[in-house]
């Protein structure tokens, strides 16, 4: 009984910071409209910082406490709000989503630059040095009793001014509509400020009150989140006193496990998974208008013709045999793994970009197929490979059933959260037998993959391996540009742009989202059994949540609609760490935070980078002498590097040099088209401001 | 009170490139109803838009009580004493009755004032009060609206398309009430395409077309054979 008290008290001071946690995730979402899923990220910095300030540099602890909550939490969120959100605001749920992903990457990335993963940094809790209370049998610390009163004293506090007074209804009338807000004299960017720094500052509370009892570690108090986000869906993420019942479960949950879960190889991991699993649950049972998400602005997915395409796959190739004839071999290796992971950016476009569902587990599935590979592939049998994809399809076609009653950030959440259940849990599972069948993971530690055996060729040389990948992420870019070309791919444009109206023309959502699932997560596969053989040895934390979220950014970044993305998300994730890996190891986090800054930038152009970047270079393609001049320079660059002639860097700078020097050439070259009906300005040529002007004195005279 | 409340003056108004308003005077005296009405596309919502401060138009004037009010902010206006209620549910869904109410608290009068009033008025609204506006009928949605018509003491009260998606029925107990509104002293502008239930109540009527004002007087039967031209688009 005692221990089933000491458990209770240290669940409910557990879920007293879910609580905390949660009620702000609740109050930037209800009074904002966006789903912050850099919210934890915040909380963790807050602990760095406080960290930093307490121990760190030895300020007393009130006035560390106050300055990291009145004034390091509260710029912060008018940071956010200034710099990330405005910009975004107008735009559709998914390009709010990107921005707080992005916020998350750039966070962890900043936290492991600024303090260094490898020390240690040991909070005390709060009035440690004082004997626990004592209620009856129970022993509560002061730290935990604090806890709990804090998260009510908030609980109580939010509620007033959400509900009572004027501040708190100005607030969640901005989300319901900015427009009409400003007509009834409020000042919506006011409400929404207040919400961000709100919000902002109850994540810095819940970080600082939950550090002292988990290690300092950015990347586990990050996503300590997904325990939060579970009770803040408890409360449909808008309501307070739901949100306060789903911390209690989960934070009981989670203490009652620790207790009494029996101890073996198997069950460890579903305590720590715990949360995320009650997540998906709690997203599949709560049945709720709001959970399909709403006002969506589709952006166009372009159409991509054959020659196009076909374009495409061969300067996938042609830049594969580049890199295979000028690299050392060491150091294909490294520029490898560009291929693979192109083929799982890849599979982000048929799924988020034609069907705008947003998966955040494509990395994990790709896991899934690196694991079948090595195992069933230990050989090189060639038919393990379209195994491997098939079980990643079903996969895939697994988690579009409970995806059929989401969308937007809650399908983004429920992949995200089968993400954390996957590594935390099922990844580290030991091998298993199920109906007779032996299924392994990732063997509790590493598994080795090899090449395959193409017919009696084995290939294993890191040149071989790349060009294999090539080849595949060629082939598949040709076939999903196919499929959006064809008849399918209607369909999912379709689905998209409006599932009702689909549903009403007579489609079947269900098989049309199952296959669109399983479709990618099989393109994932390959890419994740391609990975495993560059790779040579994987992890199962190669392939978590956090390491997954670059690859969709920079998906996004490109431009998810476009089949392009793939070798874009390659190149854009490997080339600058590579290039860049010579001064040091703390570049890794740099590019991270590069990445995230990337993201950040998105709402300069919605459409994708690489829509603009075809734009800038069509008239340089159109220009044939120029394109010949082009390619004869590259063209000599690759003998010369190839041969070893000149410094592999000087050709590499005069490639470009020369490239920017034509197309600006190009652009010039090219002569405006004339005589074009007033009708067709601004879609045959561009608009001009004074044609404004001209049109206007038109229309005046006819009227 | 000599002179008009709300006057527009050479407005001219531009959506991106493309002008919409050339030009436009009008102006609405106190406790009277004007109704501005027009075929689609003529510019009704756009110059409620600049009048409310919402739209900065490109030239011209408002004035407000005499005085100059071109470019304050819509925040301003609306705490100065115009009340636009916008085209479609100018309501909050997601909020309940209560706390759309709430949002009207800006002109100093209290929350419970304000419920009183609004209740006294829509009875219906009373046994509604927590449930999300949302959830409400298209005509008590309106009633909602227009019940800040109301409770802020607007000086200038300014409707766009009360009447859609509505039983006519119900427009026709709206209207009444706007009626009500302006005999308490309010210049009232109503923007309407359904020409026939604002006529009824209108002290003054203008046709606006092609981004001009084409025909303004008293509503009579000469303004119905104006109308049918502007709206079918006969010869101008």
């Amino acid at each position: 009984m005692d221990q089933f008290l000491a458990f209770t008290v240290v669940g409910l001071s557990t879920a007293a910071v879910y609580a905390v946690i949660g009620t702000g995730l609740v109050v930037t979402h209800a009074t904002t409209g966006v789903f912050n899923f850099a919210h934890g990220a915040a909380g963790m910095l807050s602990a760095f910082a406080y960290w930093q300030l307490a121990v760190g540099w030895g300020w007393p602890v009130p006035l560390a406490l106050a300055f990291v909550l009145l004034v390091l939490a509260p710029a912060f969120g008018l940071f956010v709000e200034r710099v990330l959100m405005r910009p975004v605001q107008a735009l559709g749920e998914a390009e709010r989503l990107v921005m707080t992903v992005a916020l998350l990457t750039g966070c962890i990335a900043l936290a492991r630059w600024v303090w260094d993963p490898n020390t240690a940094r040991p909070l005390t809790p709060f009035l440690a040095d004082r004997p626990a209370l004592r209620l009856g049998p129970a022993a509560v610390t002061w730290h935990q009793a604090i806890t709990m009163a804090v998260a009510l004293a908030i609980a109580a506090a939010l509620w007033v001014l959400l509900h009572r007074t004027r501040a708190g209804t100005e607030m969640r009338a901005s989300v319901d509509d900015r427009a009409l807000a400003g007509l009834t004299g409020a000042d919506p960017l006011r409400a929404t400020r207040l919400a961000w720094v709100l919000g902002i500052q109850l994540a810095a509370v819940g970080g600082i009150l939950i550090a002292p009892a988990v290690a300092l570690d950015a990347q586990q108090l990050s996503l300590l989140i997904v325990s939060a986000y579970t009770a803040a869906v408890f409360g449909r993420l808008r309501s307070l006193p739901l949100t306060f019942l789903g911390a209690l479960v989960v934070g009981l949950l989670e203490a009652y496990l620790a207790g009494y879960l029996p101890q073996n190889d198997y069950l460890p991991g579903l305590r720590l998974a715990a949360p995320a699993l009650l997540l998906f649950l709690a997203l599949l049972a709560f049945p709720h208008r709001r959970l399909r998400g709403r006002d969506r602005t589709p952006v166009r997915v372009p159409l991509p013709t054959v020659r196009g395409s076909l374009l495409l796959a061969g300067t996938v190739v042609l830049f594969a045999l580049v890199l295979v004839t000028v690299l050392a071999e060491d150091d294909l290796l490294s520029y490898g793994t560009l291929f693979p992971l192109g083929v799982i950016a890849l599979s982000f476009v048929p799924l988020a970009g034609y069907t705008g569902q947003i998966s955040l587990c494509q990395l994990s599935i790709a896991g899934i197929g690196a694991v079948v590979w090595g195992h069933l592939g230990a050989h090189g049998e060639l038919w393990a490979l379209p195994v491997a994809m098939l079980v990643t399809a079903a996969v895939g076609a697994l988690i579009a059933l409970p995806a059929l009653r989401l969308s937007g950030i809650y399908l983004a959440l429920g992949t995200a959260a089968f993400a954390v259940v996957l590594d935390r849990w099922i990844f580290t599972l030991p091998a298993f037998d199920v109906l007779g069948v032996r299924i392994t993971f990732f063997d509790q530690g590493s598994v080795t993959v090899s090449g395959p055996d193409l017919f009696g060729l084995r290939l294993t040389s890191p040149s071989q391996l790349l060009v294999l990948s090539a080849v595949c992420l060629a082939l598949a870019s040709v076939g999903v540009a196919a499929l959006r070309r064809g008849r399918f791919g209607r369909r999912l444009i379709a689905l998209r742009d409006s599932e009702a109206a689909y549903a009403t023309l007579g489609g079947r959502l269900l098989v049309t989202k199952t296959a669109v699932f399983a479709l990618s997560a099989g393109i994932a596969g390959l890419g994740g059994a391609l990975y495993g053989m560059q790779l040579q040895t994987v992890t199962a934390d190669q392939f978590n949540l956090i390491a997954g979220l670059p690859i969709f950014l920079i998906a996004v970044i490109g431009g998810l609609g476009a089949v392009g993305t793939g070798l874009f998300t390659g190149i854009a994730f490997v080339l600058p760490a590579q290039l860049m890996s010579g001064l040091g190891s703390w570049v890794h986090d740099v590019t991270a935070l590069l990445v995230a800054l990337a993201g950040m930038g998105l709402a300069h152009s919605p459409s994708g980078v690489l829509a603009q970047m075809r734009a800038e270079w069509a008239p340089l393609g159109r220009n044939r002498p120029l394109l010949c001049g082009l390619l004869g320079v590259l063209g000599v660059c690759w003998l010369l590097a190839a041969l070893d002639v000149a410094n592999g860097w000087l050709l590499l700078a005069i490639a470009l040099v020369t490239a920017l020097l034509l197309r600006v050439r190009a652009a010039a070259a090219q002569r405006p088209p004339t005589d074009i009906p007033p009708e067709w300005w601004g879609v045959r040529r561009p608009w001009r401001s004074e044609d404004g002007e001209v049109l206007s004195r038109a229309t005046i005279a006819a009227g | 009170m000599s002179g008009p409340l709300l006057e527009l003056d050479g407005i001219r108004a531009a959506h991106g490139g493309i002008t919409v308003l050339h030009g436009v005077n009008l102006a609405v005296e106190e406790g009277r109803v004007v109704a501005l009405l027009g075929p689609n596309g003529a510019g009704k919502t756009t110059l409620l838009s600049v009048a409310a401060g919402v739209h900065p138009p490109s030239a011209g004037r408002l004035l407000l009580g005499g005085r100059d009010a071109t470019g304050i902010h819509p925040r301003d206006l609306a705490r100065a004493g115009v009340c636009l209620v916008p085209q479609g549910r100018g309501v909050f869904p997601n909020l309940s009755v209560r706390d759309n109410l709430r949002m009207m608290t800006f002109t100093g009068r209290t929350h419970e004032e304000i419920e009183e009033i609004a209740y006294a008025r829509f009875p219906v609204l009373g046994t509604r009060r927590a449930q999300p506006a949302g959830t409400l009928s298209g005509g008590e949605q309106q009633m909602l609206a227009l019940a800040r018509g109301i409770v802020t003491d607007p000086a200038v009260l300014l409707l766009d398309e009360l009447s859609m998606g509505l039983a006519p029925l119900v427009v026709a107990e709206l209207y009444e009430l706007v009626a009500d509104i302006a005999r308490q002293g309010v210049a009232v502008l109503v923007v309407e395409q359904f020409a026939a239930a604002v006529l009824k109540i209108a002290d003054h009527a203008a046709v606006l077309a092609r981004g001009r004002v084409q025909w303004q007087g008293h509503p009579d039967s000469s303004l119905h054979a104006e109308l049918s031209s502007y709206y079918l688009g006969s010869p101008i």
